[in-house]
């Protein structure tokens, strides 16, 4: 049986309008689930906090060991308002930052030296493996004797971390670059710093933003050791006093302020990996 | 005039760590101008290599090249390359990969890039200057390879193997965009492929290398209503069908003739 125009009008409607319903319904379920996730995650952070503070109360747990989160908040808030914790806070934040985009920078500026004389490469290689097997953190008594119990032992501690990390992943992106891109320029002609910059440079831009990533942890493991062993203000130093001291509420609020702060930086940095990457 | 590509008793050898190999031993060539030379030969057979060494990318262990009468040092803007794939850089824009060997030649004036636009538009490009090559489709992306080769105005094009990565369709009619460009613009071009019938199709002069190591076991000469058709239509010629028997029986006779050779040496 042969279709009317207004038959076929019909069933293109109902086709399309079915498409829609199906569209809509699916996009429900999705922020259904997306909500369903969040609320879990929410109530399972509520639960935690309130076990914590049951737990202590009444006296499961030890209350001088393991404080509770009332308490908890209270020295946060207190130390907000006395702006002790600023100040802390400020030293940490500004040692991660510092160490945090030196090591980047110098550990890609490393891997380019390598990267532009094999020979170099190939007389660093050993020193490097031993470098990145050793646990840098043994270090840190040399560099208190060296740079003064303060902020440049802080920084150099964490920059002996992200150094050596930033170097062998950036390196290795530059080695991984296709060599027929390389070949291309090559053939018109390009000589080594044109196919650096032209080539090798914009192709292993997205392994350099993703070594950021990783960086800001490292750079966190390395302020907060730093402190430990010489600091007289900033977080780290406010756990091991703390901890000296006694006081676990400070150890507590301490940790939960480097939770979220790490947190919020690392959401930066992958935000800037977001914007920087767009264009690709 | 002197010949567009000499090539006098060229000797390459690979050094490894575990064993030299000589790719190609004591080769001689001549390609005038004009000529559309397609190299063949079983894998192995230092067609490659040959076409590194006249880009100047591979400097011969012995012997001489030379292009346009000159002697080879490294690549120069006369000579343009193409390799098995585009190889468009994914981080620039059509227009900006176009532009890159004018780029690195440092020529890059507003002239250069108004003749890289209309060579754009010549191959039916118009309207992707700006996207990006992930989105464009494996021909049009070959496409744009061609004429970052061509921006450049090299007299001379070096074609690796260059429709190898297409579907069917798309390779032939990339052939023959190919192969008509180049005729316009009068240019000289040599060819490695490893499809006889696309080497026959395209060329003025076949080439058939053998291996271990790669010398020259027979040049076939394009009867003329072959060489002049379009490659699409070339293939439909009186001759084509016997010259393509012709060919892929001397090809598996040199590739079987160097195994014979292999094993032998191998007792010895």
């Amino acid at each position: 049986m042969k279709a009317t125009g207004a038959e076929h009008i019909g069933i293109a409607a109902s086709r399309s309008e079915w498409l829609r319903s199906r569209h809509d319904e699916f996009k429900r379920a999705n922020r259904l689930r997306k909500r369903a996730v969040l609320a879990v995650q929410g109530i399972f952070l509520l639960l935690l906090f309130a076990l914590w503070e049951t737990a202590a109360r009444l006296g499961w747990i030890d209350r001088l060991l393991f404080s509770y989160p009332s308490k908890v908040f209270w020295q946060i808030y207190a130390n907000m308002v006395d702006g002790s914790l600023w100040h802390h806070l400020g030293v940490t934040v500004g040692e991660t930052a510092v160490g945090f985009v030196l090591g980047t920078l110098l550990g890609t500026l490393l891997a380019v030296a390598i990267w532009w004389s094999p020979f170099l490469s190939a007389v660093l290689d050993p020193y490097m493996v031993v470098f990145n097997s050793m646990p840098k953190v043994a270090l840190g008594p040399i560099f208190i004797v060296m740079f003064g119990a303060g902020f440049t032992a802080i920084v150099v501690t964490t920059l002996s971390i992200t150094i050596i990390v930033t170097t062998l992943v950036v390196y290795n992106s530059f080695c991984g670059v296709d060599p027929n891109l390389v070949k291309v320029a090559r053939s018109f002609g390009a000589n080594r710093t044109q196919v650096f910059f032209k080539v090798i440079l914009p192709s292993s831009f997205p392994a350099i933003v993703s070594t950021l990533k990783v960086n800001v942890g490292m750079s966190w493991v390395g302020v907060i050791v730093g402190e430990f062993l010489v600091a007289k203000s900033g977080l780290g130093y406010l756990i091991i006093y703390g901890f000296q001291v006694f006081n676990f509420t400070l150890v507590m609020s301490s940790l939960i302020i480097i939770a979220f702060v790490a947190t919020a930086m690392y959401q930066l940095v992958v935000y800037m990996e977001k914007v920087l990457l767009s264009r690709r | 005039m002197p010949p567009v590509v000499e090539l006098k008793s060229v000797t390459h050898a690979y050094l490894g760590e575990r064993e030299a190999s000589l790719a190609v031993e004591d080769l001689n060539l001549e390609i005038e101008q004009g000529e559309f030379v397609s190299l063949v030969g079983p894998s192995g057979c230092g067609k490659t290599t040959l076409l590194s060494i006249i880009a100047g990318l591979l400097l011969p262990s012995r012997g001489e090249v030379l292009v346009n009468g000159r002697a080879v040092s490294g690549p120069s803007p006369e000579v343009g390359y193409m390799l098995q794939q585009d190889y468009l850089f994914p981080w620039r824009s059509i227009l900006d990969n176009a532009l890159l060997g004018l780029e690195l030649t440092g020529r890059l004036d507003e002239a250069g890039r108004k003749r890289t636009a209309e060579l754009l538009t010549d191959m039916g490009l118009k309207g992707t200057e700006h996207f990006y090559p992930n989105q464009l489709s494996g021909g049009m992306r070959q496409r744009v390879a061609l004429v970052r080769t061509l921006a450049t105005d090299p007299g001379l094009l070096l074609l690796d193997e260059p429709f190898s990565a297409l579907d069917y369709q798309i390779k032939l009619q990339l052939e023959d965009l190919v192969s008509e460009t180049l005729r316009q613009r009068e240019k000289t071009a040599v060819l490695v492929t490893h499809d006889l019938s696309e080497a026959i199709a395209v060329s003025t002069r076949v080439i058939l290398l053998s291996r271990n190591p790669g010398r020259i076991r027979r040049v076939f000469a394009i009867p003329a209503q072959i060489a002049d058709t379009p490659p699409l239509y070339a293939r439909d010629q009186p001759g084509f069908a016997e010259l393509f028997h012709e060919l892929w029986k001397e090809m598996e006779l040199a590739g079987t003739a160097a195994d014979r050779q292999g094993r032998q040496k191998a007792r010895d």
